[in-house]
């Protein structure tokens, strides 16, 4: 079960791992606040706040969705690694590889994009990467492909050195996500919730990474061998089975950080359950299976892999609403929480996930995809979930780490009001997105209509607050990690224990 | 009814419910329970939690059956008898539409694929909203029926990103009334 001690000895970070620690997280910030500014660009230019030319504007969208997946790969792996860490033995250096790499292939995403003009977005749906039409060419595609490449063989790497350490105390991945105790048996109280969660990230997006890897070396050698000509369909597959549990894993890797920090604002423990390992079990299974939903639209696609994406879908609400949201509230009901940065970011988190996930599910309904897809409404479920929902867990961790460092929980007066003006700004973001859906606009143009532009100037709005509060959060989290660390927590005596504050 | 205005409804409800237990749940956090209460609480919440599964599995069996009863995809192998059929091919950054005109009131199948890259096949009323629309995709044709039910100008629009040309391709297709006006 996850500690009440709100800065336990084993989670300590000192000379090498808090050097990785700080490279992965004041990166990451950086990048968020400027993948942020990339996408207020974009939403300015489509409200005709911003003049900004077509040719730029796809390559800003090619920036901003490679960049934020990217980078919401990098802060969620630092999660995973910073709770797994005190369960398995992780290798450094598969941290720091994983960290190299990430940043060479973002460094060839970069190139690519701004010196060789790519613009076939993060998604590279064949044969676009070929079809720049003087916009880019294929050598330059070409470079995109293999910085995706970089960035899957560090998320390999790290996945593969956590899954040996946990086969190494727990016998198996199955056992490790608890698959002995789902019909019966007397569930294992100090089985880490974080094992769990990172075991089924492990096994689902390698899968994914390997699907992904394939499809971007098919794309390679179309490249340079355009006889060798690919079947798009399947193509697109593989792309979206990759993409789409790329993205997904950031989710099941940020929760962790909810596992193992709410209990230690609430005051209540957070036990372990078999409806908890179930909806971890199915999960596993769902999240490698549920990428068909991306394809409803190609009719094409063999009719039961259309049912597969929709019944998938919908069934992948029943853990997060049942077990992850429901069990989160239930941790926090009548409880002693002390409402400080991270608590708030945490319920904001749960929040988010469950709320993003209801526009999601109905997106996912073959019926309703036929006119939703690819309009403005897919932005504003993601966004919901990702920007409320992952990014909330992985600020969440960085101001628990930095209340570490002061030896108390982040709770200034500039804090509490930097989080209310997110949220606000949030949610009047994406419901610009799903209101622009429900209007028929569509996504990823760089032209709209006069009358699209009022949920544009919508959106420009809560994106412009959002940034602002991101970038505060940024630099609260920079000043914070580069403190040096406190003696030691215990000593100081507060925060060893949860206490109402 | 416009499918978009329910679908609008349904979001909002929902995300309206999520957002109602939070409220409620944060209204009573901070203020900790005795044991004796803490204990009833924990009953009454996996209670709680149980009859959420029923109503969302009920919820979940009845959706799906309502909503793939009658499989919103027409069979791609084979014809499909419509008495109108127009054949679409999408490149960059145009689209070849033969017939440009349609009968509204009856059955109208389109066959859409792509001479290069992907693109979005996607049909907009004259009241600006999308009412149905399939991918053009190359190597593939993708068979969609549709029945106008009101004559006017449709905006055909690929939906689909395809580059630097991407949002100006677009073209109309004119639907009349079934009478020929």
């Amino acid at each position: 079960m996850a500690s009440l001690t709100m800065y336990p000895d084993d989670e300590r970070l000192a000379g090498g791992t808090r050097t990785a620690f700080n490279l992965y997280i004041i990166t990451a910030v950086a990048l968020f606040v400027l993948m942020m500014l990339v996408g207020l660009t974009m939403r300015m230019a489509q409200a005709k706040w911003l003049d900004v030319p077509p040719d730029l504007f796809y390559e800003l969208l090619s920036m901003h969705g490679a960049g934020m997946v990217g980078t919401m790969a990098l802060v969620t792996t630092a999660v995973m690694w910073f709770f797994l860490r005190k369960y398995v033995r992780l290798h450094l250096w598969a941290f720091v590889a994983n960290y190299v790499l990430f940043l060479l292939g973002a460094l060839c995403i970069i190139v690519s994009i701004f010196v060789g003009g790519y613009g076939a977005l993060w998604t590279f749906l064949y044969p676009l990467p070929v079809h720049g039409v003087g916009m880019w060419t294929g050598d330059w595609s070409a470079l995109f492909l293999v910085g995706y490449l970089l960035i899957g063989v560090g998320s390999l790497l790290f996945y593969l050195d956590a899954a040996a350490a946990i086969i190494k105390v727990h016998g198996n991945l199955g056992r490790a996500l608890g698959l002995q105790w789902l019909f019966g048996g007397t569930i294992d109280q100090n089985h880490p919730k974080a094992v769990v969660a990172s075991t089924m990230v492990i096994i689902a997006n390698s899968l994914g990474i390997l699907a992904g890897a394939v499809v971007l070396v098919m794309s390679l050698i179309n490249i340079f061998y355009p006889q060798v000509v690919l079947n798009a369909l399947v193509a697109k597959n593989l792309i979206y089975w990759f993409g789409h549990m790329y993205i997904n894993a950031t989710i099941y890797m940020g929760v962790i950080a909810v596992y193992e920090l709410l209990p230690r604002y609430t005051g209540k423990p957070y036990p372990i359950s078999r409806p908890f390992l179930w909806s971890w079990a199915v999960s596993t299974v769902f999240v490698v299976i549920v990428f068909p939903h991306h394809l409803l639209m190609d009719f094409a696609q063999p009719r039961w892999l259309a049912i597969v994406g929709q019944v998938v879908s919908w069934g992948a609400g029943f853990p997060v609403f049942l077990v992850t949201a429901y069990g989160a509230l239930t941790n926090i009901y009548h409880s002693n929480i002390r409402w400080t940065m991270p608590s708030r970011l945490m319920i904001l988190s749960m929040f988010g996930w469950a709320a993003g996930i209801v526009p999601a599910i109905l997106d996912g309904t073959i019926r309703i995809n036929s006119v939703m897809h690819n309009t403005q409404w897919v932005p504003g479920h993601f966004h919901f979930y990702i920007l409320l929902g992952v990014l909330a867990m992985a600020l969440a961790l960085m101001f628990h780490e930095i209340g570490s460092r002061a030896n108390a929980p982040p709770n200034s007066g500039t804090d509490r009001l930097g989080f209310p003006v997110y949220l606000v700004g949030g949610l009047i973001f994406v419901f610009g997105f799903l209101d622009g859906g429900r209007v028929s606009v569509p996504r990823r143009m760089a032209e709209h209509l006069q009358a699209w532009t009022f949920t544009d100037k919508i959106g420009s709005v809560g994106a412009i607050l959002v940034v602002l509060a991101m970038l505060y959060f940024a630099i609260r989290i920079i000043v914070g990690l580069l403190k040096p660390p406190s003696p030691s927590p215990g000593v100081a005596g507060v925060g060893t224990t949860n206490a109402a504050g | 009814m416009i499918l978009q205005n329910v679908v609008w409804t349904l979001a909002l409800v929902g995300m309206g419910l999520v957002a109602l237990g939070f409220i409620h749940v944060i209204i009573q956090a901070g203020k900790p329970a005795d044991e004796d209460a803490t204990r009833k609480s924990t009953h009454t919440a996996h209670m709680l939690q149980a009859w959420l599964f029923v109503v969302l599995f009920v919820g979940f069996v009845a959706g799906s059956w309502a909503t793939l009863r009658h499989f919103p995809i027409p069979p791609q192998n084979g014809t499909l008898d419509a008495q109108q059929v127009v054949a679409v091919v999408g490149r960059q950054w145009s689209w070849q539409i033969t017939p440009a005109t349609v009968k509204a009131g009856s059955v109208v199948e389109f066959r859409v694929t792509s001479d290069d890259v992907n693109h979005g096949f996607a049909l907009y009323a004259p009241d600006g909203l999308i009412v149905a629309q399939t991918q053009a995709m190359p190597g593939y044709t993708n068979k969609l029926l549709h029945t106008f039910k009101q004559p006017g100008t449709y905006t055909v629009q690929c939906l689909e990103y395809c580059g630097l040309g991407h949002a100006p391709m677009k073209t109309t297709l004119e639907v009349v009334a079934a009478n020929g006006e």
